[in-house]
């Protein structure tokens, strides 16, 4: 078999708006693990071995470079990280399905809220809260990584849009601070 | 109008879907007599008060959801996921 070469939905690329920066993250291998009746425990054993655990609700973890993320009930994506055998639940390989964008900055919050019906404010969206919304009106998963940095995770065939977006809204903020009012 | 979600909180109305009356999770059992598959296929109350339908988390968990509102003080007195309702 020839070795395919993978090419990233935004080619890795960056943007810097005022105090905000984008850039498409690379999470590496991204696996969905949803928990067949039953199969809680066999699989909090399999995920040990990454000292991991099936997260709480809203919420994500990382280990040693190995993240887990909340999607859904009984159901996460295990990221940058080959998933061990997981008796007890429905393994899929979501790598290619997603794309990463990262958020930071400290108007990486007022970017969001422009875009995302949700309070992200640092004090009711602590780092690690992963949350399932809509940027937009693209499904989008949004974890909170640091004090003013976000991750997020859209499906591929809508990376350009929500990056776009994403710029657009920065472009914005950036000329409405730059107003003397 | 905001719902909370069992698993995701309180969240804005666009993030859900309306699907119906909560007789849509009573399905009559194997041989049940025509009334009742139509009663559960077109009767529906509408009540002036506390009524109990069904709602999809779409834009969040993709969960079903009882929830128990009032009609007329629109006050909303419950959300339930389906899958883990007490039957």
């Amino acid at each position: 078999m020839p070795e395919l070469i993978a090419k990233s939905a935004l080619e890795g690329r960056s943007l810097s708006v005022g105090t905000v920066r984008l850039a498409e993250v690379d999470v590496g291998p991204i696996t969905s693990v949803a928990l067949l009746p039953g199969g809680a425990k066999a699989v909090a054993k399999g995920l040990k071995s990454l000292g991991l655990a099936m997260p709480e609700p809203n919420s994500f973890a990382e280990k040693k470079g190995a993240r887990i993320v909340w999607t859904g009930r009984e159901q996460a994506f295990l990221m940058s990280a080959d998933c061990p055998v997981l008796e007890g639940a429905a393994v899929t390989d979501q790598s290619d399905g997603w794309a990463m964008l990262g958020l930071s900055g400290a108007a990486a919050v007022d970017v969001l809220a422009r875009l995302v019906p949700l309070d992200l404010r640092l004090a009711v969206c602590p780092v690690g809260t992963a949350l399932r919304s809509q940027l937009n009106h693209m499904n989008v998963v949004i974890l909170r990584t640091g004090d003013h940095a976000f991750e997020i995770l859209v499906f591929r065939s809508m990376a350009q849009t929500a990056w776009h977006e994403i710029e657009a809204a920065a472009q914005m903020l950036a000329a409405r601070a730059g107003m003397k009012l | 109008m905001r719902l909370t979600c069992p698993l995701c909180g309180e969240r804005d109305r666009r993030e859900f879907y309306y699907y119906g009356a909560e007789d849509f999770l009573h399905r009559p059992g194997e041989g049940a007599p025509l009334s009742d598959w139509d009663n559960y296929l077109h009767l529906r109350d509408n009540p002036a008060g506390v009524t109990k339908d069904l709602w999809y988390h779409e834009a969040g968990c993709a969960q079903w959801l009882l929830v128990t509102r009032n009609t007329v003080t629109h006050e909303i007195t419950g959300v339930e996921l389906v899958a883990e309702r007490a039957k």
